[in-house]
């Protein structure tokens, strides 16, 4: 797949608009169909995307392995960083309430976060997955 | 109403027909593309339910990234489901065992729709009407999802977050396999 212009360029071009959409789907989550789960998703199929087209190293240079690792594992914390610290601030664990000025806009901020953590985990355990299996080829073949 | 019968009637027509074409292939790719496809309408089906949250992510992770997982994964496979050699009589009966009880069930289901159902009265009522004052957002699936039930939304990320770490893990110990590449081949079968 690598020699083909059409797919190379059609990539290229696609690249930025699928990562756009994905950012759109996650924040708009609160106002009409998407969050987190679905952001992430479509983040993720941008990356593997490009692995596909250019190959895993290229992407793998593009999303670095480790920052991926990194990433996943944080999306979770944040999560539950959003409870712990509603929790500190003196309310319930993952009662947004307290986090803003008024309940509703600490409601908002809540749900921002965690929808984002959502997202982030569910984004790179995609591309971690794809990794993981589209490198496993070579090694078999050692 | 006619209408809706007759979208339903054509989309349930597409769903069996597409199952029926699974169990007939031996083709691991055209079982492949043939479960996305039935994702997508899976989706259309809870679009018509005005699901339609359900939907994009049914479109999305259904037949959008467990595809591409599924090719990738597909790599390691035989080309070529093997013919079963039991015999396909029991299998097939429990089946339809199963599957009468399930629609003999289905009629002391309440309609679609109807106000009176238990599962308009329970607890959802409440969100509804909360949604609005307590969360201040208009999508009231992303208020339940995110903030009335985020503990067992946190548990879902937990869950997706456990998977990956599995698989990567049973992944991993080739990887560390092909590190050791410049050693001799009896070590890295022994480190496997």
């Amino acid at each position: 797949m690598h020699n083909n212009p059409i797919l190379r360029i059609s990539t290229k071009i696609l690249f930025a608009p699928i990562i756009l959409f994905g950012l759109y789907v996650q924040f708009h989550g609160d106002f009409g169909p998407g969050g987190g789960f679905q952001a992430g998703v479509i983040v993720a199929s941008a990356f593997i995307l490009y692995s596909l087209v250019f190959g895993i190293e290229a992407g793998k240079k593009l999303f670095p392995p480790n920052f991926n690792l990194i990433l996943l594992a944080f999306g979770g914390i944040l999560y539950g960083g959003v409870g712990i610290v509603s929790m500190i601030l003196g309310d319930e664990f993952l009662a947004y309430n307290i986090l803003g000025s008024s309940p509703q806009s600490g409601q908002h901020i809540g749900i921002l976060l965690v929808e984002f953590g959502v997202g982030l985990t569910v984004s790179n355990v995609m591309i971690a997955l794809f990794n993981a299996f589209a490198s496993y080829d070579k090694i078999k073949e050692k | 109403m006619i209408s809706e019968l007759l979208i339903n009637a054509f989309l349930v027509t597409i769903m069996l027909s597409i199952a029926i074409a699974l169990i007939k292939t031996r083709t691991v790719i055209f079982t492949v593309i043939l479960t996305s496809a039935y994702s997508l309408v899976a989706a259309l089906m809870f679009i018509t339910l005005d699901a339609v949250d359900v939907a994009f992510t049914e479109a999305s992770v259904g037949a959008g990234i467990s595809t591409i997982l599924f090719l990738a994964a597909m790599a390691y496979l035989p080309k070529k489901e093997e013919e079963s050699i039991s015999s396909e009589f029991i299998p097939a009966f429990s089946c339809i065992i199963l599957g009468g009880i399930l629609i003999w069930c289905s009629f002391d289901l309440p309609e679609i729709g109807q106000l009176t159902a238990p599962i308009h009265q329970h607890i959802a009522p409440e969100y509804i009407r909360g949604s609005k004052e307590d969360i201040g957002i208009p999508n009231i699936v992303t208020s339940v999802l995110a903030s009335y039930r985020g503990y067992d939304t946190f548990g879902e990320t937990i869950v997706v977050f456990t998977a990956g770490v599995a698989v990567l893990a049973l992944l991993e110990k080739k990887n560390s396999a092909k590190k050791n590449k410049s050693q001799p081949k009896q070590k890295i079968r022994k480190n496997a």
